[in-house]
């Protein structure tokens, strides 16, 4: 296992957190869990739908927000919450006097200095705030630019879920999951959907969370994307569980990696005619198939008696 | 030279799948698999790595705890909550923006550069190929998409290769636009799920937006017919040519058990059914290269970019 190449201590803000979550009146209720895998297409929407809707008093995060599906399959009425907004440069000419520190500062070439003006390309600004900071003139004002949306279910849905979306043509998802985090209840377990991958918003998302459900299927780019999740979950070091998806389909790899490391699997979802087709029509399966929800009522069970295990709780 | 993008918005539709398909049915192509958080083109094509190149991502701020005062500026100014309490800088939040530098009255900020991942040249047994290796969390992957592309094209250029194939990241982000800017043609897979169509509204969103030319397939159009209708009629209504429908086979699994194309595993296994899903990638595959021929460009283009209102 390839050893993360920057440095990882001091990183985990969430320990605290967490411990607490577990320490207060003794109960793991306040948990965050995340439902991620190193590839698309897994199975983690899948999962999360299933998992907020047999537990009740959840709080459902669609942290995606380059795709974000979890409402196909809740149709829950969204109402729209907050607009996620960078702040970018917006230049006064007429204060403006070329020095050009704004334009040599941004570290994005989000400005650049023309012999008469300075040209601002907004799309590439991340909102640091560092053209108004170095500008001496006073004539850099920020102004803010939209690039996602907060929306979350009316409040007579069954259930508490917040989502958000990354608009098109927009590059970065990470103001936008710091955004949706903002609406977290402490007082409440949360689930949150991750968006696939191991870059910086998987680990916005992961950070954040007391547990990694990691979804994965048994099969070569199955189970070499999961070893990069985990990868990415243990520098982290959050505690991670698998959910098996499509059981039956490839090999037993994965089964028996987990096995090695001491990795628990927490369900195994099968290679099933009727759940591939209930995911098709968009109705998440522990509506149809009763017995499931027993099935990822106990997963939570076994999550929440883990959790307490890692953390010497 | 052309160059073709294969993505999906929703993973696990078969990009990579169908990729490496046509990378044993194409005679003159570079492939990028640009998908550098999950890089999977590899595990099917067994690369010999030819050369690597770090790619450096966004500078990284540290804090000299010699010169730190614990003044607190920095921790209030850094608007990616990167400074933590204790006055160490959380590597996972800071993009290197450089503002804590130049806030820090001690100046006991400076930033060191960062690797964010790695691109690798490398020969497989259909021809030249670039793909990536993004460090753990790092920011940065549309860039190391861009080194990936850089690193076909000069590939290209010393195979003498015509076409550039490439294996697009889900989502619709940065990542994805790195992937598919300055591209002549987007193949856009979808599957009949409810995702499957939501995901292809923003993928062809996207392409529209960069006024790329976009064709559509769908995969596994038989687990669900009449969601594939209605994927059909979405490409309809958009001018959006549909390509193929694909069923759903086991032969995917299959072949990608054995580390081979479809293509490979239906030409030695003889079942029908891989012979005949082989086959109508085959026909898929004489499509897209008619429609990335100079001719077809020539006429064709401007309709192509003319995509009907959303």
């Amino acid at each position: 296992m390839p050893v993360p190449k920057t440095p990882v201590q001091n990183t985990i803000t969430i320990t605290d957190d967490c411990f607490l979550s577990l320490c207060t009146g003794g109960k793991a209720q306040l948990m965050k869990i995340a439902i991620a895998s190193g590839k698309g297409g897994t199975g983690k929407t899948t999962v999360a739908v299933n998992l907020a809707l047999a537990i009740e008093e959840v709080q459902l995060f669609d942290c995606d927000v380059e795709e974000p599906n979890c409402n196909l399959f809740l149709e829950f009425e969204l109402e729209p919450v907050e607009e996620v907004i960078c702040l970018v440069p917006e230049i006064n000419p007429d204060m403006c006097t070329l020095c050009r520190n704004c334009s040599s500062f941004c570290k994005y070439n989000a400005l650049a200095a023309l012999p008469n003006k300075i040209l601002s390309f907004p799309a590439l600004c991340h909102g640091c705030g560092g053209c108004s900071f170095v500008c001496l003139a006073g004539a850099l004002k920020e102004k803010p630019r939209p690039i996602g949306m907060i929306e979350k279910a009316s409040p007579e849905s069954s259930l508490t879920f917040i989502c958000g979306t990354l608009n098109i043509g927009e590059a970065m998802a990470t103001p936008v999951i710091r955004s949706l985090q903002r609406h977290i209840d402490e007082n409440r377990p949360v689930i949150f959907d991750s968006p696939p991958g191991t870059a910086c918003p998987v680990l916005s998302v992961m950070g954040y969370a007391d547990y990694c459900v990691l979804v994965t299927e048994s099969t070569p780019f199955g189970f070499h994307d999961f070893l990069l999740a985990l990868e990415a979950a243990r520098a982290l070091k959050v505690p991670v569980g698998v959910v098996l998806n499509r059981d039956g389909l490839g090999d037993s790899r994965v089964e028996e990696f987990c096995r090695a490391e001491g990795i628990p699997i927490l369900l195994r979802i099968p290679n099933d005619k009727m759940i591939a087709r209930l995911y098709s029509e968009g109705t998440p399966f522990v509506k149809e198939m009763p017995e499931w929800k027993k099935k990822f009522e106990d997963m939570f069970e076994t999550i929440k008696a883990l959790a307490c295990k890692n953390t010497g709780v | 030279m052309r160059q073709l993008a294969i993505i999906s918005g929703k993973g696990g539709c078969g990009k990579t799948t169908l990729t490496a398909a046509f990378s044993s049915l194409s005679k003159n192509a570079v492939l990028a698999d640009c998908d550098v958080d999950a890089s999977d083109l590899p595990l099917l094509l067994k690369p010999e790595v030819l050369k690597k190149e770090d790619c450096l991502g966004l500078e990284l701020a540290s804090i000299d705890p010699k010169l730190c005062t614990g003044c607190g500026i920095c921790l209030e100014i850094c608007r990616f909550g990167a400074v933590l309490e204790n006055f160490t800088i959380n590597p996972y939040s800071c993009e290197g923006c450089a503002v804590c530098t130049v806030a820090c009255p001690e100046n006991a900020v400076s930033l060191t550069p960062r690797i964010s991942g790695q691109a690798v040249s490398s020969m497989t047994r259909f021809g030249p190929m670039a793909h990536a290796k993004l460090g753990t969390g790092e920011e940065t992957s549309g860039k190391l998409v861009n080194l990936v592309r850089k690193k076909a094209l000069e590939l290209a250029d010393r195979y003498s290769c015509k076409l550039v194939l490439i294996d697009g990241p889900p989502g619709t982000g940065c990542p994805v636009m790195a992937a598919i800017t300055g591209t002549d043609l987007v193949l856009v897979l979808s599957e009949p799920t409810v995702s499957g169509l939501h995901d292809l509204k923003r993928a062809v969103e996207l392409t529209k937006h960069f006024r790329i030319p976009t064709v559509a397939c769908i995969n596994k159009y038989d687990i669900n017919e009449k969601k594939s209708l209605e994927i059909e009629a979405f490409c309809r209504e958009t001018g959006i040519p549909l390509l193929a429908r694909l069923p759903y086979a086991d032969v995917t699994t299959e072949a990608m058990m054995k580390e081979e194309t479809v293509i490979e595993y239906a030409a030695h296994s003889g079942g029908s059914e891989a012979v005949e899903f082989a086959n109508t990638v085959r026909n898929l595959w004489e499509e897209l290269e008619m429609r990335l021929s100079d001719t077809f460009k020539e006429k064709m283009c401007s309709e192509a970019l003319d995509t009907r209102e959303l």
